[in-house]
């Protein structure tokens, strides 16, 4: 036998389920799972890998889309598969009845249990909505393909 | 008869011309629908994208001593 430096995969899965706290501004107090929300926002926006939290700035606005986006649905938890951690929403994003005229490329994943704070941000191909469904189907659920990968 | 809801209201989609596209890009298969009226005007739009690859992963490192 021989040992081998690693990120321990259980951890990376626990990182998604919150049972780790390494700073000391420790806030969580909640056993169920958080709610997240789904906001779009402009091509001309500038949502990144520094964005911390939802903003209405830059966020899309028309008939038939309220701010903040919509609900996220989160039936299935976290899992591993290999040395890769994963999780998708079970259910795909489906924005109703909608007008978006100015072009939008970007959806970001946020907490709306923990302040509003941001977890992912997703972009593609740049569309408008002319009173009629926008829908973001999620990839696959596995180690090589889910929404948000540990690996 | 199909109803469907536009910017006009609910019209007969047998008064609308259809036009269906679909882009497959490496991350994400759109499909969109158009209906428009017979002087042009885009009444409705819907798009559908599929994610097949999202390239977001944040590698977990244990670095080494």
């Amino acid at each position: 036998m021989a040992n081998t430096q690693a990120m321990c995969t259980s951890f990376k899965t626990e990182l998604l389920n919150g049972l780790h706290a390494l700073g000391t501004t420790v806030t969580r107090g909640a056993t169920t799972a958080d709610n997240l929300k789904a906001a779009l926002y402009l091509a001309t926006a500038t949502v990144n890998a520094a964005t911390t939290a939802y903003s209405a700035t830059n966020e899309v606005s028309g008939s038939g889309y309220t701010a903040g986006g919509i609900a996220v649905t989160n039936a299935t938890g976290p899992s591993s598969t290999g040395t890769t951690a994963f999780w998708t929403p079970s259910a795909s994003l489906v924005y109703s009845s909608v007008t978006l005229a100015t072009a939008f490329d970007c959806v970001l994943i946020y907490n709306s249990s923990q302040s509003n704070k941001a977890i992912s941000v997703h972009t593609f191909g740049s569309q408008t909505i002319t009173a009629g469904n926008f829908t973001l189907t999620m990839p696959t659920n596995d180690a090589s393909n889910a929404l948000i990968r540990l690996a | 008869m199909a109803v469907i809801r536009t910017t006009r209201g609910d019209l007969d989609e047998r008064d609308l011309s259809r036009t269906l596209g679909f882009e497959d890009r490496p991350e994400e298969f759109v499909v969109w629908v158009e209906w428009r009226t017979a002087d042009g005007e885009l009444v409705r739009r819907d798009a559908h994208l599929i994610l097949k690859y999202p390239t977001l992963v944040a590698d977990a490192i244990a670095g080494g001593m």
